[in-house]
């Protein structure tokens, strides 16, 4: 029954339904996507490296700082833990592929027209998005450029790819299981994934909801976010973050599971506190949902409400900390050795808990109204996001590029390539806590000379992370192509989880029929 | 090699934490800052304390976790020959780690919330002063007292596009600051006028939006005489990074002389409306106005940028009849980024950029605009 | 057959529950809308008219109340309270003007809305009268005396001595072009 793929390269790829060829579509675009949104990047720094406008104008400084924002959130971190999943879920829990091939498919290639559209609009006239990737009413509606829509065709898009890809995750992982694999059995990434389905199921409508309010305030009269027709700006801050808290746990949350996979391989010792781990996921995308408006705090809330969402805010630290002391404690004791995809769990661990403890901080309403809107901001987010979910998604493809193409990727090259990683972005982002502390707010496009020197010290270490990144194409590139075979199912030693007990590279179909799970 | 570079990142966190700690981070135009001002009102102070508890409580559980760490990836590694142990859960040790750190934050709640009970404390205030924000300046208004301006980045274009050096204040100075009284308490109702600001100022820990169409309010009572800088800090449009907020704190007496002066100055300027100025007078003025209010989106020599900002060398509405580009001054366009300048400048300074843009870059129209006539505009409309 | 049968049923079914579930959202949602808002009101916003009952005056305390307005983005109207605060006892009832003036030579339409702070004395802001509950047409050059008539409920919090009422004015001329010519 197993049979390869299609000899066409067209239908194999245009018309897939099989989620490790539909997995490569969804990290090769998004690494794609990465090295453009960092090339934003790399713009916005250079025109921060001194005080003063020397290589862009302002307009478009802020279409940088947007669609930097735009395109990392839902170009390459989003679709990069998606392609993680496809690639990975069916043969963790013995099932032969996803539960809906050809919404999979549909899924995927909606995406690159979605952002052809959007980054289309830089070419544009009028410019592309220039409001920051938040987009607060009104500067994004009645003060837009004319491009709006088709930023908000793109995201409706978008929105629908999350969706469509999150109801096959939980349609699969709830009916195709192998016997045996009761839920609390699943690999812990498998349960992250499921996790987060349900909140993206939950939140890209009101996504959407957003998008489509602002559509019909620019274009059909409506005064949702217009204090003149009676509307409220501020409506649109609550609608947007009540997406976008439990848009930034879909982004970690799968983070988490990669990390709780890595982690126990190269301890050689079992993840400690499954049950924990999995309930403290589920706490925290539970909290994710009342917690908004701590990204509100300066807007004039009523004390009540405001002491509330702190409260609230604080509390996620708990299950997150338990988290950070189960993986802590995974590795205690263990027989630890430091291959590439462990050095990026590790820095994970350290580095995540750190942009934790400055979350803890901008948690504190009263001490928000210093950091509200600064670097320091920048600096926690970045933390959390890039040492944190990037961190884990490159630690990810080390670990399972080997099962997937069948050739070890270089090791010492791995390690340069993270060393450089690491050291760039603290050099990146650590100064950027001082600068939004000493009172640089962020999306400047100009800043006052005392701001000068940490900023060149930032900008230095992002075109050193750009390199980096670079580096780790090659890599990838060269493993592909000419790396050391690799045959052994396994592949590291520690490995456990029913897609080590399958070949290397993991053939076309696997589990086509169910293995057996004691 | 894994645990020397990750001693080295330790060595650099308790490095920058020192530094913070010892104050070598209290200079207020130190260039290698490190720590928020501890500012001059009682919010400043308490926001200040409790950040500092916040990151101390922090550093410490980091000390301890990340410590933990490297001594696990030391003692633990397979290359020590160790073997691995085989546990993996333990009930008590899972609800030791859930309850202490729920408990530690019980304990932070409490400074937090009277922290948070200070900053909303808007209540009997001895001045009201309304901040407006537009695109991209802020106007301030004393309630009660008839005293209203702008006040607007003084920054040269030249020195933002290198094309002269960078004063001292780069990017935080204004054509007039905002003025309160030592030991006041002062509550600021903060509005926008088009898209949503943000009023900072650091020193003082206020920061509230100003959102349009609804108002919000913060307030403080400064120890400490001095000027404070803040900032925008909610993305507003294009100049966002260019309409620093500037506060002057005077003693007292200062203050009400200088608030006196500003009624005079007022009174002054009603009774010589009518004053007729000369063509160098209105070119120098001119100039002056055009360099903060016009420049940053017509560009230092009117040439504009295609497609978005006209240009005003050669345009027909400069070179055309004087009552058609007053016209726009007054009124603005209505769905474009020309505002209004009736409210914001005043008729002198008004008609000195009329004059100046009209006698500038080639255009030669020639003609003279008094404060008088704009005046007159702006009442037979 | 019988299978088709089936799937026809539910196609049937869902079919008519579609068409239910949007007449719902259309006709029904928004009225349970309205009646939300009314029950709860909305943080900073006054509750909209309020039909004043026997209310005893509390002579034991006073608030002060103050006046601010501002003018949104590019409206050129000259409008400002005539005074800048009043002394009042919650439960007393109090009218107030606001003086406008259309500047230009083009008959507008303004709106104003209002903003009560601190927030938590939004709910006990009773306007019983106010320019704000209807837009404002001024023909070119008209002036107007605009009156808000309030009350201050006396469960007012004691923490609350100032009240600030403001109100931001809209240039609405464009989306009410039919008011515009009934100036005429």
């Amino acid at each position: 029954m197993a049979h390869g793929p299609s000899e066409n390269f067209f239908s194999r790829w245009l018309f897939s339904t099989n989620h490790k060829d539909i997995g490569t579509l969804y990290l090769w675009f998004s690494f794609a996507m990465f090295l453009l949104g960092g090339a934003f990047a790399m713009i916005i720094r250079a025109e921060l490296f001194q005080p003063g406008m020397q290589l862009i104008k302002p307009e478009f400084f802020n279409q940088m700082t947007t669609m930097h924002g735009l395109v990392m959130v839902f170009g390459a971190i989003m679709p990069a833990f998606v392609g993680l999943a496809n690639w990975m879920i069916p043969m963790m829990i013995g099932a032969p592929d996803m539960a809906l091939p050809r919404m999979n498919n549909l899924s995927f290639w909606i995406l690159p027209f979605a952002f052809a559209i959007l980054v289309s609009t830089l070419f544009m006239e009028g410019g592309g998005p220039n409001f920051g990737w938040t987009f607060y009413a009104p500067l994004s509606t009645t003060y837009a450029p004319d491009t709006v829509n088709y930023f908000i065709f793109g995201v409706h898009i978008m929105g629908a790819s999350s969706i469509m890809g999150s109801i096959n995750i939980i349609a699969t992982v709830m009916n195709m299981r192998a016997p045996g694999m009761t839920y609390m059995k699943m690999p812990l990434f498998v349960w992250t994934w499921v996790i987060t389905a349900f909140l993206l199921v939950a939140v890209m409508p009101v996504l959407a909801g957003a998008v489509t309010m602002m559509l019909m305030d620019i274009n059909f009269g409506t005064s949702f976010f217009d204090a003149a027709g009676g509307g409220d700006p501020v409506l649109f801050q609550h609608v947007f973050w009540f997406f976008g808290h439990p848009e930034v746990y879909i982004i970690i949350l799968p983070a988490f599971g990669v990390v709780s996979q890595i982690i126990p391989t190269f301890s050689r010792k079992p993840l400690f506190g499954y049950s924990s781990m999995v309930y403290a996921t589920a706490s925290i995308a539970f909290l994710s949902f009342i917690v908004w408006a701590h990204h509100m705090f300066t807007v004039g809330m009523p004390i009540a409400g405001e002491l509330y969402f702190m409260y609230a805010t604080m509390l996620i630290a708990v299950p997150t900390g338990v988290k950070v002391f189960n993986w802590v404690t995974t590795m205690y004791k263990g027989a630890l050795t430091f291959e590439t995809p462990m050095l990026f769990s590790i820095a994970f661990v350290i580095l995540f808990t750190f942009g934790g403890f400055t979350g803890m901080m901008l948690s504190i309403a009263a001490a928000d109204t210093q950091y509200h809107d600064t670097y320091f901001v920048v600096a926690h987010f970045h933390y959390v996001m890039v040492a944190g979910a990037v961190f884990s998604g490159t630690a990810a493809v080390y670990y399972w590029l080997p099962k997937w193409c069948g050739r070890m990727y270089d090791e010492t090259m791995g390690k340069v390539q993270f060393w450089i990683a690491f050291i760039a972005f603290n050099i990146t982002f650590m100064p950027q806590h001082f600068l939004g502390l000493a009172g640089m707010p962020r999306r400047y496009s100009d800043y006052g000379l005392q701001f000068a020197d940490w900023n060149m010290v930032s900008s230095i270490g992002a075109f050193l992370y750009g390199g980096a990144q670079l580096l780790f194409l090659y890599n990838v590139i060269r493993t592909i192509g000419w790396g050391k075979p690799i045959d052994d199912p396994k592949v590291w030693d520690g490995a456990e989880g029913l897609e080590w007990t399958l070949p290397t590279p993991a053939p076309f179909h696997t589990f086509s029929t169910p293995p057996v799970v004691k | 090699m894994s645990k020397r570079a990750k001693a080295l990142f330790l060595s650099f966190l308790s490095a920058a934490t020192l530094m913070l700690v010892t104050g070598v981070a209290g200079a207020e135009e130190s260039a290698w800052n490190l720590n928020m001002p501890r500012g001059v009102t009682e919010v400043s102070q308490a926001a200040y304390d409790i950040h500092m508890i916040m990151m101390w409580i922090c550093t410490v559980i980091g000390v301890l976790v990340f410590g933990f760490m490297f001594y696990v990836m030391f003692a633990h590694r397979k290359s020590r020959g160790v073997t691995a142990a085989n546990f993996h859960e333990n009930l008590t040790v899972e609800i030791l780690w859930t309850v202490v750190p729920a408990l530690i934050l019980i304990v932070m709640a409490v400074p937090a919330t009277t922290a948070l009970l200070k900053v909303y404390d808007t209540d009997n205030p001895d001045i009201d002063i309304k901040v407006t924000g537009y695109q991209w300046k802020w106007q301030y208004e004393y309630i009660g007292e008839d005293v209203k301006f702008m006040s607007e980045l003084r920054t040269s274009q030249d020195e933002q596009y290198g094309r002269a050096p960078k004063g001292e204040h780069y990017l935080r100075e204004v054509t007039q600051p905002l003025v309160i009284p030592v030991n006041k308490k002062v509550r600021f109702l903060i509005t926008g006028n088009d898209v949503i600001h943000s009023w900072w100022v650091p020193d003082f820990a206020v920061k509230r939006d100003a959102i349009p169409g609804l108002f919000t309010a913060a307030w403080a009572k400064t120890d400490q005489p001095g000027v404070y800088v803040g900032a925008c800090t909610e993305l507003c449009g294009k100049d966002h990074s260019r309409m620093p907020v500037v506060v002057e704190v005077k003693e007292e007496a200062e203050y009400a002389a200088w608030l006196a002066g500003k009624k005079e100055e007022a009174v002054l300027y009603k009774s010589t409306i009518g004053k007729q100025w000369t063509n160098e007078e209105l070119m120098a003025k001119g100039e002056a106005v055009y360099g903060v209010s016009c420049a940053g989106c017509h560009q230092s020599a009117g040439e504009g940028i295609a497609g978005v900002f006209p240009a005003l060398v050669g345009s027909s509405i400069v070179t055309g009849p004087v009552e058609d580009h007053i016209g726009i001054l007054i009124n603005g366009v209505a769905g474009s980024a020309m505002q209004s300048f009736a409210d914001q400048l005043s008729e002198v300074d008004i008609a000195a950029v009329i004059h100046y843009k009209r006698n500038s870059w080639g255009n030669d129209v020639g003609d003279m605009v008094q404060p008088i006539d704009i005046l007159n505009y702006k009442q037979n409309q | 057959m019988g299978e088709s049968t089936v799937h026809r049923g539910v196609l049937v079914k869902s079919l008519i529950g579609a068409v239910l579930m949007f007449m719902f959202a259309i006709f029904v949602l928004p009225p349970l809308y309205d009646l939300f808002c009314e029950i709860t009101g909305i943080g900073g916003k006054t509750a909209g008219a309020y039909t004043a009952t026997e209310i005893k005056v509390d002579t034991s305390r006073q608030v002060e109340v103050q006046f601010v307005a501002t003018n949104n983005a590019t409206m050129p109207w000259e409008f400002y309270p005539v005074e800048h605060k009043v002394l009042v006892h919650p439960g007393e009832s109090k009218e107030i003007v606001f003086y406008a003036k259309n500047l230009t030579g083009k008959d507008m339409v303004g709106q104003a809305i209002p903003n009560v702070l601190p927030n938590n004395a939004a709910d006990y802001f009773h306007k019983t009268e106010c320019f704000c509950f209807n837009n404002q047409p001024l023909a070119a050059g008209d002036e107007a005396d605009l009156a808000v008539v309030f009350i201050i409920d006396p469960d007012l919090p004691a923490s609350v001595n100032t009240v600030t009422l403001s109100y931001t004015i809209f240039d609405i001329t464009d989306r009410v072009s039919t008011q515009v010519s009934q100036l005429q």
